[in-house]
């Protein structure tokens, strides 16, 4: 980084919405704390701002080389590699999967089965129809559905003691109320441990062959999300992995798929299922995320990589988890065996097998999680 | 803020981020320009330091080399699931109370609103870290690994932090003097809530690079051979480039380096190397992983770079 000169509070300001463009949520009080810490060190350093700015303005490691970037193009020599950045974001997923029909054998099944359950209501048969084949009108009225459901991890007991009326004593507040009877010994008063929802993971396979299912998966990711009673994050597996849980918790569900899309690096082609899990187990499951949790892999399984790979990275995905939940779109199709090569290697380590193509796969999926039910 | 003429809490002599990084050299920490610089902008605006990094980059360290620069004793409150207020900021001694009570009648004559206002004094309450912080000035709050606690926890830590103040309804506000130094860490298990880290500076700890390392190694262990510090770092570094479920941390060097010594060995060879992997390794598929690469050749390659 060449010597550059700092010229006070505009060209802070300017820099914080390079920031924000880029997609660091440099948030004004941010910009105001770096404008604290600039004129703490020498402003005249491009070093100190660059520190002084991004100890202040970044919050998470994922913005940390989106910060260095913008800091390159906006005090560097090189004010081009911004733009392409940009360029780099431009949405490739499709928000909405037009009315296009799924492809193969589903489709037979499906028209039977529309016939069979004609005279059952709208809804109903709307429940069972697989997302791909739905019109766009049918289709609204599933997004409608989709933001109504609920998803809850399996409970799990907590640390933490809430007053009961059985149970152990609790010391504290039994002496606390025979003090304020004078010293009088009280009735014990009574304590028992709560139980609360394990945290839920949800990684969407978002590759090609998933393409259809995309938006159905993504908008169940931000139901559970916004108005699931446990901690929910969602992570993306396209060509990389990317953490999304912040761009799919938007309160409206069509503003959160559109942060989403934008987050996600150029999307389709193959997925290599095993080395995206392998990354996730690196950098998140092994740290915590995935301890004790309920895990739901929603994909068709089709590995472009290493299928032992795969077998290996879910055999201890299990070992952290509380439970692993492979749902597969493609498992309610007549005649499926799972005999895609990941697949097959993945499911030992599965708990629980389900498919994920309608609205009913997708309640049953989350009564599945919620430990309502099993597969 | 400024206390007593000095900028923030700074100790006096330091008035930039390369005096802080010798200063904290001097007590044994080796700290990269971004965290010297973190670490001096946390003090002089001063700003609780948020912390995130790899388990063993020197996170939970930093906290006791600027206690030890400061002279300021360091109060750590680890961080678990279900942790509350009673266990963290304060809890009243009941017994005591009881007791206390107890003596009193039996002593006799006891006036009923003086004994109520000894029994809630200030003297049977018992200060847990946080509030402990606040009492002692100066001091640094150590809150670690904060992504183990839940929510309510940080709703609590949140207003700590913001305002440096407790209210024990009984007793009254308790006000920090001067605000404690806070170093906060997180090995990310989970994001901490935005409202915590507005608060804080943020700092990603990177691993240091090879010299720093030796240096590193060195300071911690001084009874090791500079050849041995060497190979080590090397080795360290070659197996963070190699495919592992956990690369070591300097943690894990310093570790390492205490284990060789401790068996009276003056350089890295493949035989000591293998009997003390378990110091830098602590997965199965690690070690075999590292069996594999052939450690001999590691160390051949550590031992011609070192």
């Amino acid at each position: 980084m060449a010597e550059h000169r700092y010229d006070g509070v505009d060209s802070l300001v300017g820099f914080a919405k390079t920031l924000r463009a880029a997609g660091v949520a440099a948030s004004p009080d941010r910009v105001h704390a770096a404008l604290q810490a600039v004129s703490e060190l020498d402003p005249s350093r491009v070093q100190d701002v660059y520190w002084a700015g991004r100890v202040t303005l970044c919050g998470t490691a994922d913005e940390l080389a989106r910060y260095d970037r913008a800091f390159q193009a906006y005090f560097g020599d090189r004010p081009g590699s911004l733009v392409r950045r940009q360029r780099l974001l431009e949405p490739r997923l499709r928000v909405v999967a037009g009315s296009g029909p799924g492809d193969d054998a589903s489709e037979s099944e499906d028209g039977t089965q529309e016939r069979a359950s004609a005279a059952a209501s709208d809804v109903e048969q709307l429940r069972h129809r697989d997302v791909t084949t739905l019109t766009p009108q049918e289709r609204a009225d599933l997004h409608r559905l989709l933001a109504r459901m609920r998803l809850s991890g399996e409970l799990r007991r907590t640390r933490r003691r809430r007053p009961s009326a059985r149970g152990e004593i609790d010391p504290g507040r039994t002496v606390r109320a025979t003090l304020r009877a004078g010293g009088e010994p009280a009735r014990p008063v009574r304590r028992r441990t709560s139980s609360r929802p394990r945290r839920v993971v949800l990684l969407l396979d978002v590759s090609g062959s998933m393409d259809v299912y995309a938006d159905a998966l993504l908008r169940f990711a931000h139901a559970a999300v916004r108005r699931g009673g446990a901690p929910t994050e969602v992570f993306a597996l396209g060509t990389r992995l990317t953490r999304v849980t912040r761009e799919v918790s938007h309160s409206d569900p069509d503003r959160a798929m559109a942060a989403v899309v934008a987050a996600l690096p150029d999307a389709g082609g193959g997925t290599r299922l095993g080395l995206l899990l392998k990354e996730f187990l690196n950098t998140w499951g092994q740290r915590g995320t995935a301890r004790g949790a309920v895990v739901v892999v929603m994909s068709d399984g089709w590995e472009r990589g290493d299928a032992v790979l795969l077998g290996e990275q879910v055999a201890r995905l299990r070992r952290l988890a509380h439970r692993v939940v492979w749902a597969n779109p493609r498992k309610a199709a007549p005649g499926f065996a799972p005999v895609a090569a990941g697949m097959a290697a993945a499911l030992p380590y599965v708990d629980d097998f389900v498919e994920g193509h309608s609205l009913a796969a997708l309640e049953h999926l989350a009564d599945v999680v919620g430990g309502v039910r099993r597969a | 803020m400024t206390v007593e003429g000095r900028r923030g809490l700074l100790p006096e002599g330091i008035a930039s981020p390369a005096d802080l990084g010798r200063a904290l050299a001097e007590q044994g920490y080796l700290a990269d320009t971004g965290t010297a610089t973190a670490a001096y902008l946390s003090l002089a605006l001063p700003r609780p330091l948020f912390l995130e990094g790899e388990a063993g980059v020197g996170k939970t360290s930093l906290a006791h080399a600027l206690s030890g620069l400061l002279g300021a004793p360091l109060l750590r409150l680890q961080c678990y699931e279900g942790i509350d207020a009673s266990q963290a900021l304060y809890d009243w001694d009941f017994p005591r109370q009881l007791l206390h009570l107890r003596a009193a009648e039996a002593a006799g004559g006891a006036n009923a609103e003086t004994l109520e206002g000894e029994v809630w004094s200030r003297r049977f309450l018992l200060a847990r870290p946080l509030l402990a912080a606040l009492e002692t000035s100066p001091s640094v709050l150590l809150v670690d690994e904060v992504d183990r606690a839940d929510d309510e926890f940080e709703a609590f830590l949140l207003e700590v932090l913001s305002d440096y103040t407790v209210t024990v309804p009984e007793l009254g506000t308790v006000r920090a003097e001067i605000p404690p130094a806070v170093v906060v860490t997180s090995n990310r298990t989970r994001e901490v809530h935005d409202a915590l880290k507005r608060r804080c500076l943020y700092h990603w700890v990177e691993h240091p690079d090879f010299a720093r390392e030796v240096a590193i190694v060195r300071a911690r262990v001084p009874e090791a051979s500079e050849r041995l510090c060497r190979q080590v770092a090397a080795a360290v570094q070659a197996m963070r480039g190699e495919d592992l479920l956990k690369p070591p941390g300097v943690a894990e060097s310093i570790d390492w380096t205490q284990a060789l010594v401790a068996l009276g060995a003056e350089q890295l060879d493949a035989d000591t190397a293998t009997a003390t992997l378990g110091a830098v390794l602590k997965y199965r598929e690690d070690q075999e992983h590292a069996r594999r690469l052939d450690v001999g050749a590691l160390i051949a390659l550590a031992v011609a770079g070192g």
